[in-house]
């Protein structure tokens, strides 16, 4: 069995964030980087799935980017992954979902993939579209935002998650795409051992120029932070004069203090 | 400008973010249709052409066959926008439809600012602008971002719509249903929430005294609920509960957009939070700067008190 990872690199999401100099996205500069985190649980699942099977499959980890991602991919490779797959691009923010899909697909395309599993969106953008659009392009099946994994006999049986706490149940024949979703499992802590390995295990250089034949279908116009709806009251200081102002506000301002 | 709307029903009950689709073409200013895979008695009540798939023979969670019924009502309607709802049905279906008609997608939009589809990003912390390059559009809808006012009483004009693909390679076992709920925050007046901000397990403690002491109920945001530190029926957010209760109080939650979308429509929304920035701010009536755990014994002692 053959298993591909499809991973991307984002900024923390704690970070203060600062529009660049074109205002047409954030400022890259002083940002710390790390995988996804949707991402983790799509390594995972990749690796226990390995694991149920013998460790017989070979994971490859795919992540698109400038040379920083390499951290992202070391870390999936010492979760277990077995090859990484580094497409070099110093302008990969730029790319829109369908550029994006397009050169994982085109990676993909001659080296038929049993399973690939990606997150079910990245933190920063949330498009939710990278994952579905690469089995489209495929013609692989998929099933999205799966809470639950299960492989028996060529079918992958999903649990997806639906609003309100609702899942529901779908079988999916292999060939197939699954994009995970958050609490999907545990994903493991790299152990000294397996980062050591990792450091062994092949990293291979694409350049994006020879995947990436589409234009982008989106793009764009302005990033901004949002606009305040104002009117909002700020209370700082001292903890016990604030907590004092806090309830003299909801009693003034709500009908449930009494 | 034309819109096709793509509704959405489940278990034979149309879903109500298919209204706020019809509100969201309403601000584009959208000739609107209709296309949902269901039952006549669930078609949307909205004055506009209908295309209605039986869902006893195309199935109720078969993306394929959804994905070519889609399709199939573009081809008839030729509208410059495919509009979805950003749910779990919307989010799998709208990359399979953009992808055959080759057009670009627009994910979760949250509003239109000077005529453009604005975006959020970094989990609420930046919006930005998008534009379609081509001159049709697959776009999704955050739910909430659009309410339905008007009155819900149009009839349709129904055109059944059948597609020569007859199978699906997926199969759709069933449903399992929500947890058993220890709590019903639905029905709460006051929910105190707690967030990742308050660091680990056994500070939801701290939030959860403080909850009592309004005579409230504890909800969470995901990460406390994916952490195991409380039961998913605390959870509120678009993949937990959706409240409005008369006060909400948000600690230490950052203010991710799934969560906002749950509990932006409370009556009086408080946020405490070390960071005076966090989108949750944005939501916030009154937005306390303090770590929450130093401040919430103290509230909690007053309350007592008062």
């Amino acid at each position: 069995m053959n298993i591909l990872v499809c991973i991307k690199q984002v900024p923390d999401m704690e970070s203060r964030f600062k529009v660049n100099g074109t205002g047409d996205w954030y400022d890259e500069a002083d940002l710390a980087y790390r995988m996804n985190e949707y991402d983790e649980y799509a390594v995972e699942q990749a690796v226990q799935l390995k694991e149920q099977l013998g460790n017989q499959p070979e994971i490859t980890v795919l992540s698109i980017g400038a040379d920083r991602v390499g951290e992202a991919l070391k870390k999936a490779l010492a979760m277990g992954c077995d090859k990484a797959v580094q497409v070099q691009d110093n302008d990969s923010a730029r790319k829109d979902p369908w550029q994006i899909a397009n050169i994982i697909a085109a990676y993909a395309g001659d080296k038929n993939f049993d399973v690939i599993f990606t997150g079910m969106q990245s933190q920063d953008r949330g498009s939710a579209q990278v994952g579905v659009t690469v089995a489209e392009l495929l013609g692989h099946n998929c099933a999205s935002t799966l809470v639950g994994f299960e492989y028996a006999d060529g079918v992958v049986t999903a649990k997806r998650e639906l609003e309100g706490g609702v899942k529901s149940v779908v079988k999916v024949p292999v060939p197939a795409l699954v994009t995970c979703q958050l609490g999907l499992n545990v994903p493991r802590y790299p152990t000294l051992p397996n980062i050591m390995k990792a450091k062994k295990k092949e990293l291979q250089l694409v350049p994006v120029a020879s995947l990436l034949k589409e234009e982008a279908a989106t793009g764009t116009e302005k990033l901004y932070p949002p606009v305040k709806s104002g009117g909002g009251i700020v209370l700082e200081g001292d903890l016990g004069d604030i907590a004092d102002r806090l309830l003299g506000i909801l009693k003034e301002k709500t009908t449930v203090m009494k | 400008m034309k819109a096709l709307l793509v509704c959405e029903q489940r278990e034979g009950k149309l879903l109500d973010t298919s209204y706020e689709l019809v509100a969201f073409a309403e601000r584009l200013g959208a000739e609107v249709s209709l296309v949902l895979v269901g039952k006549e008695a669930q078609a949307p009540q909205v004055a506009a052409k209908l295309y209605l798939a039986d869902v006893d023979k195309y199935g109720e969670y078969s993306p394929e066959l959804h994905k070519h019924i889609v399709v199939a009502a573009v081809l008839k309607e030729n509208p410059d926008y495919i509009i979805f709802p950003h749910s779990s049905y919307g989010w799998d279906l709208a990359p399979r439809v953009a992808a055959t008609l080759r057009v670009g997608q627009v994910s979760e939009v949250v509003n239109i600012v000077d005529g453009k589809l604005e975006v959020s990003l970094c989990n609420g912390k930046l919006r930005r602008t998008v534009s379609p390059k081509g001159a049709r559009a697959v776009l999704t809808v955050q739910a909430g971002a659009f309410n339905y006012a008007g009155q819900q009483s149009g009839a349709p004009q129904v055109e059944a719509i059948e597609i020569s693909q007859g199978s699906s390679a997926l199969q759709f076992v069933g449903y399992e249903p929500a947890e058993k709920k220890e709590v019903d925050l639905g029905r709460a007046e006051i929910i105190v929430s707690a967030g990742r901000g308050v660091g680990k397990k056994e500070n939801v403690a701290v939030i959860a005294e403080l909850a009592k002491a309004f005579g409230g109920e504890l909800g969470a945001s995901r990460p406390v609920v994916d952490a195991g530190w409380v039961g998913h029926s605390h959870q509120v957010g678009t993949t937990g509960q959706t409240v409005s209760p008369k006060l909400y109080v948000a600690c230490g939650i950052s203010g991710a957009i799934q969560h906002l979308a749950g509990m932006k429509k409370s009556d009086f929304i408080v946020a405490i939070n070390k960071d005076k920035e966090a989108p949750i701010s944005e939501a916030a009536d009154v937005m306390v700067v303090a770590d929450v755990l130093q401040l919430a014994p103290v509230l909690a002692e007053k309350l007592r008190a008062a």
